[in-house]
């Protein structure tokens, strides 16, 4: 019988059954959307982040004092010590190596550049543009382009292969250089394929692929700095610690968290005699807009949460207090207030649970669509949500249908089948 | 004789509803609020609900760009001032651009040059107002700053070149020397490490260089920041004024995503509480639909109850949209103060909107049941069927 009325209750009030569950639908489906991006949205706006730069630099252990003003290097290029280039793919062997989005060697070299008859000593930057490196079986991509996205070019980027180079375009402006004209540079005659735009000290240089770069300077291999950027953790009191003074099981945890500074510490091990250190501008600063932007959309989630719980509670209270007729039928004919109440617990059951299957799907979709409008990546739902979203789902559809089953079940009959309440 | 009775009640009729009582339609508004109060209540509970959270997202909407915006000037310098062809700046540079400022950024001055240290080592020295750069690179780890004349900040590579024994050094510019004590280290991952930095004071008594550049951190928003560079520019012409497009860029790419997020989030959150409001309306105007054939049945015109229940819909919108503006302003200073650590302004231009909103959707929730109810018998309705 119990069942029967259950069952009958949903064949015959469709419409209003439709509506209810089409409240628990949109409130579930905004709720998993909103619980979506905001699991993801760390994740999301790191990776925005990584636009503003390079946040490690590896530089050689033994390294002789950078003397550097205005983007002129007066340090004698042959000194101080090296990197290797061979060394390099190592840095995607770390255990972070996931969270290392790319990274840029740098070799800056003092060519003399002749131009209308007149010679001047310039700098030249070798380095990767977007170079194919291979490690083990992975094989990725990564050079400035990814680096330092705020570097544009006008004219088209050199092959890594190559040796066409940039000329940046303070000095293009100064030597009248165009896209496509030819330049001579410590006695080669080079195409200049691009004008190069970064708004530093970029701008008076000339860039090249590090091949040609290490050519020039007689030193194949060399390397004398790299940028990585790395997805990083904000730092903690725990990040913050030296690591030397750790015993085993708290190492262990420094070591397996992606604090800038573990990072530093495994391209270190990664790449031998090299030093690696937070470039702290862009490190530090992270940390504090990533956290208060998490922050932000979790408080929003919240109240999107809130919202979506009281639309289905308003949903139900309003489905209840209809069927005042009905429990007084049914209190009428002998039913007691258990009865009564089961009656109305197992139906906001039934569309919770049919509610929120529809709303965990398509809130799925609508994050995906946030996703890649927003971000032009996916955001997808860990399945582990699924059950959560379902249990919150039922929860709250019982919570907002408590208070009008309580008062429905205490109603007189007399006066409910009259319809004077 | 049957035709007069319908004919004077026709009169009546139209008499009521062409003479409305006022004093009785406020009662009639009044007293379905006092008796009927907890449906009342959870409608009004709702309305108030969703134009709170209305109200909190449109100010943070509208506020959170500019406080991320300062969250990003911890990143520093924005806007780079350097002398054209290596000639220093004015003497009184700083002011000016300052005075283009008017408080709304910070401003630090650098001079530098390339000296030798005691064994003949090159090394880079760099002078400039300690106070000021403390504001603009937030990121420098200092062990301990500078505090009085030929003290130094030492980077933390530079420290064992220019002072091995940790004692005072000699610095030699052109055949001057300097004799300095360093104060602190300075620990940046970049350029910094390998420098030495003066009181600009110091420096220019000690070599005669004048500053080169100034760097500055203006907040606002990109319009904004690219009229404080024309108007640098135009205050000192013999300067070029450079945007740092690496923070710029990366910020304007943060802000708009962000933003973005957060319009995608405010227009769920607004039409599931506008949902919210509709269907628990439209369940309450529903629920009365006996005082509406009684009504109907005294002879209230369609108009009249049209007005009725549109004027019963907007009062309620009304108060809901006033007491959820309070609360919404609320929950916005109080996200601004867990999260960015600084109150939300409360914006009074959102009010307009959020009134008009709730009315809108209260006015909607009234109409499509009395629509619906309209094409019913009185009879019908107070038979409960």
């Amino acid at each position: 019988m119990f069942l029967r009325i259950v069952y009958e209750s949903f064949r015959r009030q469709k419409r209003r059954k439709l509506l209810a569950g089409a409240a628990i639908t949109l409130g579930v489906t905004v709720a998993t959307a909103m619980i979506a991006v905001a699991t993801d949205i760390g994740d999301k706006i790191n990776r925005e982040l990584r636009t503003i730069g390079a946040n490690l630099l590896v530089t050689p252990q033994e390294d002789t004092l950078d003397v550097e003003i205005g983007g002129v290097n007066l340090k004698p290029p042959t000194d101080g010590a090296f990197l290797n280039e061979s060394d390099l793919p190592k840095i995607k062997g770390t255990f972070w190596h996931n969270n290392i989005t790319a990274f840029a060697p740098m070799l800056p070299v003092n060519v003399a550049l002749q131009r209308d008859g007149q010679t001047q000593q310039v700098t030249l930057l070798g380095t990767y543009f977007s170079k194919r490196v291979v490690f083990g079986k992975e094989e990725f991509k990564t050079g400035v382009r990814t680096t330092h996205p705020w570097w544009k070019v006008s004219g088209a980027w050199p092959e890594d292969s190559s040796r066409d180079v940039l000329v940046g375009e303070r000095l293009a402006t100064r030597l009248s250089l165009h896209a496509g004209d030819e330049v001579a540079l410590s006695g080669r005659t080079l195409r200049v394929s691009g004008i190069l735009s970064t708004g530093s000290s970029e701008d008076g240089e000339v860039v090249a692929p590090l091949g040609l770069a290490q050519e020039i300077l007689g030193k194949p291999g060399a390397v004398r700095r790299v940028y990585v950027s790395a997805l990083t953790k904000p730092e903690d009191a725990l990040g913050r610690r030296d690591p030397k003074s750790m015993s085993g099981p708290v190492y262990d945890r420094w070591y397996c968290s992606p604090y800038p500074q573990s990072i530093a510490f495994q391209l270190q091990e990664a790449i031998p005699h090299s030093h690696a250190e937070q470039i702290r501008q862009v490190a530090q600063n992270e940390g504090a807009v990533l956290t208060r932007i998490e922050g932000l959309i979790f408080l929003i989630t919240l109240a999107a949460l809130f919202a979506s719980a009281l639309a289905v509670s308003a949903a139900m209270a309003t489905a209840i207090f209809e069927r005042r007729a009905e429990v007084g039928l049914m209190k009428a004919l002998g039913a007691g207030k258990l009865a009564v109440a089961s009656v109305f617990f197992a139906e906001a059951t039934l569309l919770a649970l049919i509610g929120g299957m529809v709303g965990f799907v398509a809130g799925g979709l609508l994050a995906r669509q946030i996703g890649r409008s927003i971000f032009d990546s996916q955001i997808t739902i860990p399945p582990v949500l699924f059950p959560v979203i379902l249990a919150i789902a039922v929860m709250v559809t019982f919570a907002g249908s408590a208070a009008a089953i309580r008062k429905a079940v205490g109603l007189d009959p007399v006066f409910a089948l009259r319809g004077e309440l | 004789m049957s035709g007069g009775v319908s004919n004077s009640a026709q009169q009546v009729a139209a008499g009521r509803a062409h003479a409305p009582h006022t004093s009785m339609f406020f009662r009639m508004l009044m007293r379905a609020a006092v008796l009927r109060r907890g449906r009342a209540a959870s409608a009004l509970f709702a309305m108030v609900v969703a134009a709170a959270v209305t109200t909190a997202m449109m100010n943070l909407y509208v506020d959170v760009q500019a406080k991320l915006r300062r969250e990003f000037r911890n990143y520093g310098a924005n806007i780079v001032v350097v002398s054209k062809d290596g000639n220093s700046l004015p003497a009184d540079a700083l002011a000016r651009i300052e005075s283009v400022l008017g408080g709304k950024g910070v401003v630090a001055p650098f001079a530098l040059l390339v000296a030798r240290t005691g064994d003949g080592q090159p090394i880079v020295v760099v002078g400039t107002d300690f106070d000021r750069v403390k504001q603009l690179d937030r990121w420098w780890s200092v062990s301990s700053w500078p505090a009085s004349s030929h003290q130094a900040l030492v980077g933390v590579r530079a420290l064992p070149v220019v002072s091995p024994k940790n004692g005072p050094f000699d610095l030699e510019f052109q055949g001057h020397t300097i004799h300095l004590t360093a104060a602190g280290t300075v620990r940046t991952g970049a350029a910094e490490d390998s420098r030495v930095y003066l009181s600009l004071v110091d420096f220019v008594a000690w070599s005669g260089v004048q500053l080169s550049t100034i760097e500055v951190a203006a907040t606002g928003s990109p319009e904004e920041i690219s009229a404080i560079m024309q108007q640098i520019g135009g205050a000192i012409p013999k300067a070029e004024v450079r945007p740092v497009r690496q923070i710029m860029e990366g910020e304007a790419r943060v802000l708009g995503k962000t933003r973005a997020t957060l319009l995608a989030a405010a227009g769920l959150i607004i039409l599931t509480a506008a949902l919210c409001v509709l269907s628990t309306l439209m369940g309450w105007v529903f629920d009365r639909r006996r005082d509406f054939a009684i009504m109907k049945a005294l002879g209230a015109s369609d108009r009249l109850l049209n007005g009725f229940f549109a004027a019963e819909a907007a009062a309620l919108g009304a108060t809901g949209a006033l007491i959820g503006f309070v609360i919404g302003i609320g929950i916005a200073a109080w996200i601004g103060r867990v999260n960015f650590h600084a109150p939300v302004v409360p914006r009074f231009s959102v009010l307009p909107f959020v009134l008009a909103g709730s009315i809108a959707v209260t006015l909607l929730s009234a109409i499509v049941p009395i629509a619906l109810l309209r094409r019913v018998q009185p009879a019908v309705i107070l038979r409960g069927e």
